[in-house]
């Protein structure tokens, strides 16, 4: 636990990220508009470079900086996720941001500390390192989601976000006060040990348990926390949706884990149901019933992405409660196959959207096989792994929530869970249909940057590559999962 | 005398404190009073006039005469001014100015409230003075006394953080937030006082104290040219007088930490050199007050020298100069520190 | 009662009571003074719970800095609290069940049976010459020293935040370089012109 070289080394991911962004924001300072893309360059740089950093670093679970930083194989595999997902938000963000005379250093450099937050999230070790991390993500995102500052509706939801966001951190800080008063300690493995020990009082726990709870979903925007979702994603400049409405599932995801299985795990068998378990289920009904029917009558494609969003988080929850190696790995696999699903989604529409026009309707994407066959195909495989159509990933995903359900003796949850689905994927259907079966408005052909031609080719190959090898994926989270 | 002594000992703790806070408090007033006189006096030979002369021998009952006529003058109420917190504006003004005496040391030992964290509590105390000035610019309910009010609430705020970081180099060189230990790490002469190693911070500190106690050149709060009295245009008679207490009382405060935290304060600047023993006599209180007396009067050559700022240079001067540069000193300052360099650290 | 344990319900009840005054009054200014009061007396606690560095650190930033900024923007804002208000008797109902369901559920918990002196001892005061200030550096910068390194990133973030929605370049705005101004040399503004001297007529 003592404080030397070594333990920096561990942190080697973090550091380096950091000290990127300090020296992307002081050159970006120096340099001229017509040089921006260099910024740009920098930012996927600092992506790639953090990234090797944790792929190079040691995961064999350690907890260093007096518990307040864990390192295991979850961490490492999350981040590698969250950077991944990451780089393609910002390959997606550059056109759009240049049309529209955002394209500024502080885009990347919020984005960059977003992240950074997001990776202190998910290597968090005590309460107060995941809140600080939380609040890092939550800042960056709100001066995100506001950063075209003539756009009102911008504006408007970076305000509800804002507000909304801050209450939701008051909540959360409540919980953790109290958790911290039943049980004294704010690291995670130490709460566990009190817990085990018997010796916190149970109601308090409780109380704390459900506050937590409260922040986690409203993180996850989950129903009946999820007022924001729709709004903020509809507000935000696509590019800004693309990245808010990814990345930060894998962060929340991790916080989940992190407060519930690891430290509050011990909470939930004793007493039976009533545990987190048993909220977590009612979350998760409510997210897929509302998130599945509302989205059904979307005309704007943006808000009909955030009500599947909610959806989503529903079937991340019907893991998360599962509970066990398997739910666990299950839920795992599921975010991060949404994040990198999410991004796709929103990405091809930053790409379909020209100077003035913002693709966001569902009109927007008629007829998008005349104009793009290859672009379309891409669409078609990310809209079918949200829909979870085999063979595509997102069936899979659904497949192993469905698994661990049944295993987990919670038949009726996963029939719920296909229930909605299969309501779900009439929408989906629209929009495919609206793409290969209705004549386009425009004739005009769609200019895209080669990155973001690749980038966005990549997303919707893998789609259909894990859709195929879905194994060597899992086998990933499985033995993260095993090693917590 | 012995007797005296033991009569103060008999009284119950409360009462000694408050017989503390009067030996503090009248000798203040009194130089608040003669401060004021001699801002007139030191201005007018600057400006080749002769200044007040007529009330008792050379003027010197001009401060009571002053202080008469401002207490039998009526308190004017405006109409639809906000009437609690105009009245209490004052007071919110000069209470921190005297509050922050009391953790003041004027001789080793000689301090109402020894406290560890000394130094923040008169970081504290010298911050929210301003309360009194934006109550009263608001509470006036006029558009001058508001202006200054505002002006002056985002002067004092800019300012505050360049002063808090002068006081953190202090502190780091002193190792303490206590402000009789911050003296006696100074002991040792002349070259030993923190001027020297911090001398960016030393001026820096000083300018903010006359930008904090909204003084010229940095008036811009009363600004009488431009918005006539600025926050205290509305107030009158013992309302005014206390205003005006206030800010004579904050000037002498700010010198007497400048005097205090840079220059040693009651230490004898002949400390450690052949003359030591010759004013060896002199009490350390008199050292005291002979610095802090050196920057009373600079306020007042200041207020006679230069025009005052422009709002908006106000703003650069306390943001883009004096914050980097305190904050490039502290650096250079922990590294003196850490490194041992120069004969100041023992 | 010890004079502490009064001083202690002292300040407590005028916290309590500014509290409420920072939600029921109509004028925004009023509100934010009575947080102020609020701050002092949350300070005068802390002071007797011999935080003293957190006491005074309280005054120096909420009641020195932030507050005053909160003040200059209510002022300068004039908010017409009528339109605020506008939906507040209609969501008044619900708001009063909520607000009563929270109220029942915190006292339940948070009552003496959770939280009493026999769950936790009173600690014992600190020996005359501990000094607070030391042992809060010490702790931030060993056990806590992770989390003061993201609260500073997290600083940099509201600071690059605040600029990139606020800064704005107006094509009308004048202003002044100084360092342009320092600069200057004489010859790039004084033109010595030779011309023949007038004849006298």
């Amino acid at each position: 636990m003592d404080f030397n070289a070594s333990t920096l080394l561990l942190l080697l991911p973090e550091i380096v990220l950091l000290s990127a962004i300090a020296v992307i924001l002081v050159l970006d300072l120096f340099l001229d508009q017509s040089k921006r893309v260099f910024t740009y360059g920098m930012s996927l740089a600092a992506l790639v470079a953090t990234m090797a950093a944790v792929m190079l670093g040691d995961n064999t679970s350690q907890v260093v900086m007096h518990g307040a930083y864990v390192v295991d194989a979850m961490g490492s595999v999350l981040k590698v996720a969250l950077l991944s997902v990451g780089i393609f938000a910002f390959i997606y963000s550059r056109r759009y941001l240049s049309d529209r005379n955002l394209f500024k250093g502080e885009f990347y450099v919020l984005g960059l500390l977003a992240i950074l937050g997001m990776m202190i999230m998910v290597s968090a070790g005590s309460f107060l390192s995941l809140y600080l991390g939380l609040e890092l993500l939550a800042l960056s995102l709100y001066a995100l989601v506001a950063f075209d500052g003539d756009s009102k509706p911008g504006s408007e939801a970076a305000m509800k976000y804002f507000v909304l966001g801050a209450l939701a951190s008051g909540m959360l800080l409540y919980g953790i006060s109290m958790i911290y008063g039943a049980t004294g300690v704010l690291d995670f493995a130490g709460v566990a040990k009190v817990i085990a020990s018997g010796q916190a009082d149970q109601t308090v726990l409780t109380f704390g348990l459900v506050f937590v709870l409260i922040g986690i979903a409203f993180k996850f925007g989950a129903v009946p926390f999820h007022m924001w979702v729709p709004d903020v994603y509809q507000g935000a400049p696509v590019v800004v949706t693309a990245f808010l409405g990814s990345v930060p599932k894998i962060a929340a995801f991790a916080m989940a884990m992190r407060i519930l299985a690891e430290s509050m795990g011990g909470l939930g068998p004793e007493m039976g149901w009533q545990g987190w378990q048993g909220m977590l289920i009612i979350l998760a009904v409510l997210s897929l019933a509302l998130g599945n029917i509302v989205a059904l009558v979307q005309d704007n494609i943006k808000r009909m992405l955030a009500y599947s969003t909610i959806s989503h988080v529903g079937f991340i929850f019907l893991g998360l409660l599962a509970g066990g190696d398997k739910g666990y790995s299950a839920a795992m696999f599921y975010t991060i196959i949404y994040a990198l699903t999410a991004v796709g989604g929103f990405g091809l529409l930053a790409i379909l959207s020209r100077k003035g026009v913002e693709a966001e309707n569902l009109h927007d994407l008629k007829g998008l096989n005349k104009r793009s066959p290859w672009l379309a195909a891409m669409m078609l495989l990310i809209v079918f792994s949200m829909a979870g159509v085999p063979p595509t990933v997102g069936f899979f995903a659904k497949l192993f929530i469905l698994d661990a359900l049944v295993n987990a003796d919670l038949l009726w949850l996963a029939l719920v869970a296909v229930f909605f689905s299969v309501i779900g994927a009439f929408y989906y259907l629209r929009i495919i249909k609206v793409i290969y079966f209705d004549k386009p408005e425009s004739e005009e052909p769609i200019a895209a940057n080669v990155d973001a031609r690749l980038a966005i080719s990549v997303n919707g190959l893998a789609m259909l590559y894990y859709g195929i090898f879905p194994a060597s994926l899992l086998a990933v989270c499985q033995a993260a999962i095993a090693a917590l | 005398m012995d007797f005296l002594i033991g009569l103060y000992d008999s009284l119950p703790v409360a009462i000694q404190i408050i017989l503390k806070i009067v030996v503090i408090m009248g000798p203040l007033m009194v130089l608040v009073a003669y401060y004021t006189y001699a801002e007139r006096k030191v201005i007018g030979y600057m400006q080749v006039r002769i200044g007040p002369n007529r009330v008792g021998p050379k003027g010197w009952g001009q401060p009571i005469a002053d202080a008469v006529k401002l207490m039998f003058k009526e308190i004017v109420l405006p109409t639809h001014a906000d009437k609690t917190l105009f009245l209490i504006a004052p007071l919110l003004s000069i209470g921190p100015a005297l509050a922050a005496w009391a953790v003041f040391p004027f001789d080793t030992g000689l301090v109402l409230a020894d406290i560890n964290a000394g130094l923040l509590y008169l970081l504290a105390m010298t911050s929210i003075g301003v309360y009194g000035v934006i109550i009263a610019g608001w509470a006036s309910n006029s558009k001058y006394a508001f202006l200054g009010a505002i002006r002056c609430a985002a002067q004092i705020v800019s300012y505050e953080i360049a002063m808090g970081f002068a006081l953190v180099g202090v502190l780091v060189v002193a190792g303490s937030l206590n402000l009789g230990q911050i003296v006696e790490g100074q002991s040792g002469g002349f070259w030993n006082w923190y001027w020297l190693p911090l001398l960016p911070l030393f001026v820096i500190y000083f300018i903010s104290g006359v930008a904090e106690t909204n003084r010229a050149p940095f008036d811009v709060a009363e600004g009488e040219s431009e918005i006539v009295a600025g926050f205290h245009v509305d107030y009158s008679g013992m309302a005014f007088a206390v205003f005006f207490l206030a800010e004579y009382a904050n000037m002498i405060l700010i010198s007497a930490l400048t005097a205090l935290m840079f220059l040693g304060g009651w230490l004898s600047p002949f400390q450690g050199t052949f003359m030591e023993s010759w004013f060896a006599w002199v009490p350390g209180i008199i050292w005291l007050v002979a610095k802090t007396f050196v920057f009373m009067f600079l306020f007042l050559w200041f207020r006679a020298t230069f025009p005052r700022y422009r709002y908006d240079q106000i703003m650069r001067l306390g943001w883009k100069i004096f914050i980097p540069i305190t904050i490039v000193w502290i650096v250079v300052a922990g590294a003196m520190q850490v490194y041992d360099i120069g004969p100041w650290y023992q | 009662m010890s004079f502490e344990k009064f001083l202690f319900y002292l300040f407590a009840a005028i916290l309590v009571g500014s509290a409420l005054m920072v939600i029921t009054r109509r004028n925004p200014v009023h509100s934010a003074l009575f947080l102020v009061l609020a701050f002092f007396n949350m300070a005068a606690i802390w002071l007797l719970a011999e935080a003293e560095f957190l006491a005074i650190v309280l005054v120096l930033v909420y009641v020195g800095a932030v507050m005053v900024l909160f003040l200059f923007v209510i002022m300068m804002l004039d908010i017409d609290l009528a339109t605020v208000r506008a939906g507040f008797i209609k969501h008044l109902p619900v708001g009063i069940v909520v607000a009563v369901l929270m109220l029942v559920e915190m006292v339940l918990v948070l009552g003496p049976k959770h939280f009493g002196l026999t769950k936790y001892a009173a600690p014992e005061a600190a020996p005359a010459d501990y000094n607070n200030t030391a042992e809060l550096g010490l702790s931030l910068f060993t056990q806590h020293l992770y989390a003061l390194e993201i609260a500073a990133v997290i600083l940099l973030v509201a600071m690059i935040a605040a600029i990139s929605l606020t800064l704005r370049k107006r094509p009308d705005s004048k202003r002044q370089n100084v360092t342009r101004q320092h600069m200057v040399k004489k010859k790039d503004r004084l033109k010595i012109i030779k011309m023949p001297a007038e004849e006298k007529g």
